[in-house]
């Protein structure tokens, strides 16, 4: 959906985007993690046409991005969230929406369709007749995603779409961009929260300026582990970890150094989540009672903190 | 160019200002009080000195064409405040954003903000020149004997002259407001636009120009045409999204 070659955008001696090439794809949500500054917004403004790039090469569904004949086709295809709402406050809610389906000529049908579908899906449709300037922070920013929906998008960018939210509208925010994921929709999202990211995103890029790493979660953690083996499996036993128990999980060819102090036992893994099993296999064999396991260690936030300060000081 | 596109947008811009009360008053007020007071004032002097010399009919002759200006200045005036809300209130609220986001072009863009910021005014100074030559004739049909309004350089000011400088001061005016960051700022320059009307009807009553003039009037006109045409490549070239969006804080 998204393909991006070396796209590079400056701001007078500033580099703002460096180089950036990247891929996303068809029906994908794409997470874009970044510090203040990074670049996100300025790649989502370069993606939508909104801003020019200065070098390199960039394609949406095949139209090319900078190029006059297909940017009306792009910005056709593609919803846009940016990261102030902009919404016309002396309109109704209703009154926003239509306005903005006019513009991408949808049918008077499919507009009145769209905009109850998409307001009684994230609480607003009792509101549609008030004013959105009087709105809370949380319904603008919801009614800002609607109205990037209006059009039925391929294609939706989304800057930082939970940012200023209560966790509560956050998570409205978070369920919907997954129902939106069911309806095999393109999701680009800006955002910093790693939580989010981890939760939604089928893929992660992490921009400091350059790209610094792209993957599924799993895979950048995987990515940080291998490298310095930080993961581990504190497992929580009924009873004192006995000389047994200990043995029988060192025996195990796929674990590092084991440590036990009274009930609770330290066990270092690669990839955890496919060898617990032989661990919790070994513990019970050796007589042990688990009763919990947790797995810690790199999380993507220890792999995002440590790419971007090593991204940093490039 | 989609002149659809266009018309969504000044539709969109009027229902937005509809709510704007101070901009309807001025719209709807200003005329009409000036339809009212002038010919009011000429009314009564022409009445209270009905055997003197005063208010002459060769006097009435020269000063009711140049009254008409008024209206001309008048349009200009309007169009300011609603010019600027529809463009600097677009930075404002930051909307501009997602509305250039959206599949228009910066044609259409101005365009439908030119529709929002010129029909409201004309129909305001069209209406209240109507009402004004109305109100003219019967005040002053004792003096003159007959009805003055219409005439053909009325005609000419009210329909050809009014319009084009309207159309003139909206260019103007969208031109200030894409380069200001706050809706006073563009306001107050934008007020600037009727200079050079109101500097015409000063001429006209310091007889350096004959506003009464049919040629003249013509003369005017053709020059505003030339302006106005201008002003549309300086408009378009001067409306750029990527310094809308990356200077407009
Ligand atoms: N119009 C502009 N003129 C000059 N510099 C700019 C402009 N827009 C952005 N920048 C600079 O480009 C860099 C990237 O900014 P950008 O807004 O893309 O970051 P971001 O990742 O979206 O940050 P945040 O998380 O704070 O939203 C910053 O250093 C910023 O100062
Ligand atoms: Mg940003």
């Amino acid at each position: 959906m998204i393909e991006t070659e070396s796209l590079t955008k400056r701001f007078g001696g500033l580099t703002a985007v460096d180089n950036l090439t990247l891929k996303v794809n068809d029906g994908e949500v794409f997470g874009f993690l970044g510090p203040n500054g990074a670049g996100k917004t300025t790649t989502v403004r370069m993606l939508s046409c909104l801003i020019s790039k200065t070098s390199g090469e960039a394609r949406i569904a095949g139209y090319e991005v900078g190029k006059e004949a297909d940017s009306l086709s792009i910005r056709k295809l593609i919803g846009f969230v940016p990261d102030n709402v902009g919404l016309y406050d002396d309109l109704s809610a209703y009154d926003n929406l239509d306005f903005y389906g006019k513009l991408y000529d949808c049918a008077e049908a499919q507009r009145k369709e769209n905009i109850q579908r998409f307001l009684t899906m994230l609480g607003l449709w009792e509101k549609r007749d008030v004013m959105a300037g009087t709105f809370s922070k949380g319904m603008k920013q919801k009614l800002a995603i609607a109205r990037a929906l209006i059009h039925e998008p391929k294609l939706l960018f989304m800057d930082e779409p939970t940012a200023n939210l209560d966790p509560e509208s956050a998570k409205t925010v978070r369920d919907f961009i997954l129902e939106l994921k069911k309806e095999e929709r393109t999701i680009f999202l800006n955002t910093h929260n790693l939580d989010e990211a981890q939760r939604i995103c089928d893929r992660i890029g992490i921009l400091r300026t350059k790209l610094i790493a792209t993957g599924t979660p799993q895979e950048l953690e995987k990515a940080l582990s291998s490298g310095g083996g930080t993961r581990k499996t504190v497992v929580l036993l009924q009873e004192q970890a006995t000389d047994a128990i200990l043995a029988g999980v060192r025996k195990l060819p796929a674990v590092g150094s084991v440590t036990a102090e009274g009930n609770k036992l330290e066990v270092a893994l690669g990839d955890p989540e496919k060898q617990n099993a032989a661990v919790v296999e070994a513990i019970v064999k050796a007589g042990g009672h688990i009763q919990s396991m947790t797995i810690v260690g790199a999380s993507l936030e220890d792999v995002y903190l440590k790419l971007v300060k090593e991204g940093g000081g490039s | 160019m989609r002149l659809s596109k266009s018309r969504i947008i000044a539709a969109k811009d009027f229902k937005t200002f509809r709510k704007k009360k101070n901009i309807i008053y001025s719209l709807v007020v200003v005329p009409i009080l000036i339809a009212v007071l002038i010919p009011g004032v000429i009314g009564y002097v022409a009445l209270s000195a009905k055997n003197t010399s005063r208010m002459s009919p060769a006097e009435l002759v020269v000063l009711l064409p140049a009254f008409l200006f008024f209206y001309v200045i008048l349009g200009s005036y309007l169009s300011t405040p609603i010019a600027s809300y529809t463009i600097a209130g677009e930075k404002v609220e930051k909307s501009l954003e997602p509305l250039l986001a959206t599949p228009t072009t910066d044609s259409e863009i101005l365009l439908g903000k030119g529709i929002a910021a010129f029909f409201p005014p004309l129909a305001a100074v069209l209406g209240g020149s109507a009402l004004f030559m109305l109100l003219m004739n019967l005040a002053t049909k004792g003096k003159l004997g007959y009805y003055y309004f219409p005439d053909w350089n009325s005609a000419i000011v009210i329909l050809l002259l009014l319009p084009l400088a309207l159309l003139m001061s909206v260019q103007m005016n969208v031109i200030i407001s894409s380069r200001v960051t706050d809706i006073r700022s563009g306001q107050q320059l934008g007020g600037l636009t009727i200079l050079p009307f109101a500097g015409l009807y000063v001429a006209g009553e310091l007889n350096l120009i004959n506003l009464g003039d049919t040629s003249n009037l013509l003369i005017i006109a053709g020059a505003l045409v030339v302006v106005d045409v201008l002003l549309f490549f300086v408009s378009r070239a001067t409306f750029r999204r990527e310094e809308i969006l990356t200077k407009w804080k």
